[in-house]
């Protein structure tokens, strides 16, 4: 049985109410006004430039000191991954796996799963569309746990302060890395799920006009 | 008739779909083809749902004011609320370091469930609440942007990073905010969107 998609048939549902209209009839949702859209518009475009932006910052994020340590041995400069470090040689390694997952392996895997999403939508790619849904819903409930390190760089910088022996501070990298979780959450909101179904559902009224058209009297 | 009354599509694949009154059951509705969860049935969370968030509003109030962790190095205790280590974090140079911070542990779900007190008491007295679509957009902004769960975790982090140089104690806040995460997560997992655009049909203007 082929799936019938309401945009195939002329209804879209209105993003904020979830109410079911046919475009043709209203501009706006009538229950709620907000405009109605059939996808949400220039998903891809905006998906794109958010994702590039998150790249760009990713490099700064994990490369620049997260924290600066002074105290009377010097100044010490950590990173994301020195963090890591100093959590599995001082023992918690529960927790510095918890830290790496979250800070480290999250923030690469969402950009790149959400770069093969993109991708899959603009090649046309006919994959198994179940499995990049999948993929989407688990971006959106993982994003937002990559915002541990910033929260872990503000506690300590405001409790390891000038009365004891060491001074903590805010590295530049927390910005970018901040940045990074912030625009990819964007991005991943930007993408719209169904543009990964209507591929399918192109692809098969494509090939089912093409048929006709062959079997059709001439 | 412009709209047939029982349609509906998956607001993740965009199939359409047939409603069926389910209101006898309970549980959760999901999408034939991509699994999405379409809505939730026979939960009559409106009630459940004003009272849990009443709970969180005087939960964050006091997770907020009151010190979450404090440090004690040689007799010299040091304590900090979320306010104090934004402002720490606006001092070092960091302000938009510290607004991400207020924003995503305070600021936003103070909005989502003021704007959750808003839309669910007077449904719940049965009338219409004013700025209804409005306010509505503004809860379903706000809500992926609430952080708090991820804040604990922040925190608990943090105290094992800090035990190593001096005595921990956790303060009052940090068992506000676990408590907050969790009436939150019980919250939105009760929430549900389709029964307030009912109620608020079924409300007199």
């Amino acid at each position: 049985m082929r799936a019938i998609t309401a945009a195939e048939q002329g209804f879209a549902l209105c993003e904020v109410c979830g109410r079911l209209d046919k475009m043709a009839e209203h501009a706006r949702c009538p229950r709620c006004n907000a405009p109605l859209h059939r996808r949400k518009p220039h998903s891809l475009e905006r998906s794109w430039a958010l994702l590039i932006a998150a790249y760009v910052l990713y490099l700064p994020a994990n490369l620049l000191p997260i924290m600066e340590t002074r105290s009377l041995f010097g100044v010490q400069r950590d990173t994301i991954m020195s963090g890591v470090a100093f959590l599995w040689n001082s023992g918690s390694w529960m927790l510095a796996l918890i830290v790496f997952v979250a800070s480290v392996a999250v923030p690469l895997l969402k950009l790149l799963s959400l770069t093969a999403l993109l991708l899959a939508v603009q090649r046309r790619s006919q994959g198994e569309p179940l499995q990049h849904a999948r993929l989407y819903r688990l971006l959106e409930l993982v994003g937002r746990w990559s915002m541990l390190d910033v929260y872990v760089v503000a506690i300590l910088v405001a409790l390891v302060q000038a009365q004891s022996l060491a001074t903590m501070a805010p590295g530049p990298g927390v910005l970018a890395f901040g940045a990074v979780v912030v625009l990819s959450m964007l991005a991943t909101m930007a993408f719209d799920p169904r543009l990964l179904w209507d591929i399918k559902t192109n692809s098969k009224s494509e090939k089912e006009r093409r048929e006709r058209e062959r079997t059709a009297p001439v | 008739m412009t709209r047939p009354p029982h349609l509906t599509a998956c607001h993740e694949c965009d199939l359409l779909l047939r409603e069926i009154d389910l209101s006898a059951e309970k549980g959760t509705v999901a999408c034939p083809r991509c699994d999405a969860e379409l809505y939730r049935v026979g939960r009559n969370s409106l009630e459940r749902s004003l009272a849990l968030t009443c709970a969180a509003l005087v939960l964050l109030v006091i997770a907020t004011t009151f010190p979450i962790v404090g440090l004690n190095i040689q007799g010299h205790e040091i304590e900090t609320t979320v306010f104090g280590a934004a402002r720490q974090l606006w001092r070092d140079d960091m302000p938009g370091v510290a607004v991400l911070l207020l924003a995503t542990t305070v600021l936003i779900p103070l909005i989502e469930l003021c704007a959750l007190g808003w839309l669910l008491l007077p449904l719940h007295l049965g009338y219409r609440p004013a700025g209804f679509s409005r306010v509505f957009r503004a809860l379903q902004l706000a809500h992926p942007w609430a952080m708090v769960e991820v804040f604990i975790l922040g925190v608990l982090v943090s105290l094992v990073k800090l035990s190593h140089l001096a005595d921990v104690l956790p303060g009052p806040a940090i068992w506000c905010f676990g408590a907050l995460m969790l009436v939150l997560s019980v919250l939105s997992s009760i929430v549900d969107y389709r029964e307030l655009w009912q109620t608020w049909e079924a409300a007199e203007a």
